[in-house]
């Protein structure tokens, strides 16, 4: 699932470079090694620990599409929590008004409304650059959780939406909290396989050369207004497919999740996670989640007003960020990366 | 079309203005297919304005431009390479977060046999795709002498061997006319020299298109020479009946800052 950019080894000479393997079944092995993980792990734990690793997992999916927009693709969204909460509506929606629809085909419409929404915002922000993009994303997550002050009926208000879904299978008798978790990360793992294969192939590596120089790139004969919409797009989605998780794990969907706050934290999350990859995007989601539980416990020792306690998981990320700009630019992974890298060379020095 | 006298391109009476001030003014030149056409003129003579607008990325206020006698109208940057024509940026334009085998293969990105689809579904035709890709890139790398480059980035790299990793990513679009926005500069004496057995060996293949400072290399390599001053074509010509000029001596050749340049 390598799509780092930063400090890829010098010397690795690839297999594949002579035999022709499909990085699907590549990819498609290292997911089902990670799903027989995750599904031990959460045998090993008890309920509330089997939804933290659900939330886990669909913040990685979050974070992973973003790492595609931005950490790829180069374009910054300040404005990502706005795809999550359309994921999310729609998987409320749908379980609601369609109940005989299987939870598939509402994460399916979950993922497909996303990015629509990530193909209209891309059609936009092909135009913007730098500080106008991240002003109209930001906009975006502003603006959006507001519609449903807009139509209280449908939306529920700023309640939100309350739904239950039944998707266990009759005969399974696992705890649900265990069910959720498989069927987020099954998803979720799925999700990573594409865009594993994106960041491997010609696609990523258009959205790189996008990223990098534009007027090199449209000389290579690459359509750059077009690659940033299929970054977006593809970034929305799992944006869309993330909250759909959200929704199907919490049996609700709520403005108050979405907040502009939330989009800050998926960027913060991912660039301490590491941007250049997909990994960064796992290393973002635990920080994400744990931070969070973390800055609760803390507040909580402290009995710090709830106006403090609210923001203080958001101030330690930008307290964290800073010094992970100065201790390891490339995020957690990078980081990883280096130590991997000097672990090699020492080893190397020995011989 | 199977005409073999046919040009490649040409450029029919072209105008660029910019505000007040004409990059380029009534321009017009052809080149023929597996020829050397130089570009040279003073700083700011418009040479890369030209390109720009062979590019589309400048749309002229007159004139027009046609490749195989197709007139090309409103073209865009991104369809270039399609048509047949790459080129390499008078800056270096490598993309510094791909290796330099990844950037060439984005230079070769047009000649991909599978689709995008493909390589999203990571199917054994995106993986065969993406060997041919490599290959063709190694390949590219390994003419212009820069194969053990391939995994490093072009950061870590000297600038001689930059610009020929930018001359790489521009062969590996197999095109039947390169433009080359000043490829010698910044070379070193040793460089250059090798930079003129590469484009003495490349025109066997392509036609090529030199905007050049270095008026020695240019002289060396070139079939013809267009000397461009203050956006209007000032001479052309076979190179010795250009240097003989003193139209040329005077703008352009006798100016003693440009001699050391080209020295
Ligand atoms: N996009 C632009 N906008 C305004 N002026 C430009 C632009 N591009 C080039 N020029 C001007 O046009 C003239 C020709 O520039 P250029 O083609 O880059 O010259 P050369 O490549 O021969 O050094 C210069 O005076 C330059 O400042
Ligand atoms: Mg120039």
């Amino acid at each position: 699932m390598g799509a780092d950019t930063v400090t890829k080894p010098a010397t690795r000479t690839t297999a594949q470079a002579r035999r022709a393997i499909p990085p699907l079944l590549l990819h498609l092995g290292a997911a089902i090694i990670a799903l027989v993980l995750v599904v031990a792990l959460t045998l090993a734990t008890d309920p509330f620990t089997n939804l933290r690793i659900a939330t886990v997992g669909y913040y990685v999916l979050a974070l992973a599409g973003l790492a595609v927009l931005t950490g790829m693709g180069g374009q910054i969204s300040l404005g990502h929590g706005a795809f999550l909460f359309i994921g999310a509506y729609t998987v409320g929606l749908l379980v609601i008004h369609a109940p005989s629809l299987p939870i598939w085909a509402d994460l399916i419409a979950a993922a497909v409304a996303g990015g629509i929404a990530g193909l209209l915002t891309g059609a936009a922000a092909a135009r913007l650059h730098g500080p106008y993009l991240a002003g109209a994303t930001l906009a975006l997550a502003v603006g959006l959780p507001a519609i449903t002050q807009r139509f209280p009926d449908f939306l529920g208000g700023s309640n939100g939406l309350s739904f239950t879904v039944n998707s266990e299978p009759a005969g399974l008798a696992v705890p649900s909290t265990r069910w959720q978790a498989w069927l987020v990360w099954l998803t979720v793992l799925i999700a990573l396989v594409l865009l594993a294969n994106i960041a491997r192939g010609r696609l990523g590596r258009r959205m790189r050369s996008v990223r990098d120089d534009e007027v090199a790139a449209s000389l290579a004969g690459i359509h750059v207004g077009r690659t940033k919409i299929v970054a977006f797009l593809i970034s929305a989605a799992c944006g869309g497919l993330a909250g759909g998780l959200q929704a199907f794990l919490l049996g609700t969907a709520a403005p108050g999740s979405f907040t502009p706050a939330l989009s800050l934290s998926l960027l913060a999350a991912l660039v301490l996670g590491g941007i250049g990859s997909l990994w960064g995007a796992l290393w973002g989601a635990l920080a994400l989640v744990y931070f969070q539980a973390w800055a609760e416990d803390v507040s909580d020792a402290l009995q710090l007003p709830t106006p403090v306690a609210n923001n203080l998981p958001l101030a330690l990320y930008g307290v964290i960020l800073i010094v992970i700009t100065f201790v390891a630019p490339h995020g957690i992974q990078g980081g990883l990366r280096r130590l991997g890298a000097l672990a090699h060379r020492t080893r190397g020095g020995n011989r | 079309m199977t005409n073999a006298e046919q040009p490649l391109l040409s450029v029919a009476g072209v105008t660029v203005r910019f505000g007040g001030l004409v990059a380029l003014s009534d321009v017009s030149l052809e080149v023929a297919p597996r020829t050397v056409v130089g570009v040279i003129g003073p700083n700011g003579a418009g040479k890369t304005t030209l390109f720009n607008v062979v590019c589309g990325f400048v749309r002229p206020k007159q004139g027009t431009l046609s490749w195989r006698g197709t007139t090309l109208r409103n073209h865009r940057p991104d369809q270039l390479a399609n048509l047949g024509i790459a080129r390499t940026l008078q800056g270096l334009g490598l993309f510094a977060g791909l290796s330099v085998l990844h950037n060439v293969m984005a230079g070769a990105d047009r000649t991909a046999k599978s689709g995008l689809a493909a390589s999203v579904l990571g199917s054994r035709g995106a993986a065969r795709g993406e060997r041919d890709l490599r290959a063709k890139a190694m390949t590219a790398l390994a003419t212009l002498g820069i194969a053990d480059t391939a995994h490093r980035y072009p950061g870590e790299l000297p600038y001689g061997v930059q610009k020929r990793a930018a001359l790489a990513r521009a062969l590996a679009a197999e095109p039947e006319l390169l433009l080359l926005d000043e490829p010698a500069s910044g070379l070193s004496e040793q460089d250059m020299a090798e930079l003129v057995t590469h484009l003495r060996t490349l025109r066997e293949d392509m036609a090529i298109m030199l905007v050049e400072h270095h008026v020695d290399l240019v002289m060396r390599v070139c079939d013809r020479v267009v000397v461009l001053n203050f956006g209007e074509v000032i001479a052309e010509g076979d190179p010795a009946k250009v240097r003989n000029d003193p139209l040329v001596t005077e703008a352009y050749l006798g100016d003693p800052a440009r001699e050391r340049d080209s020295a």
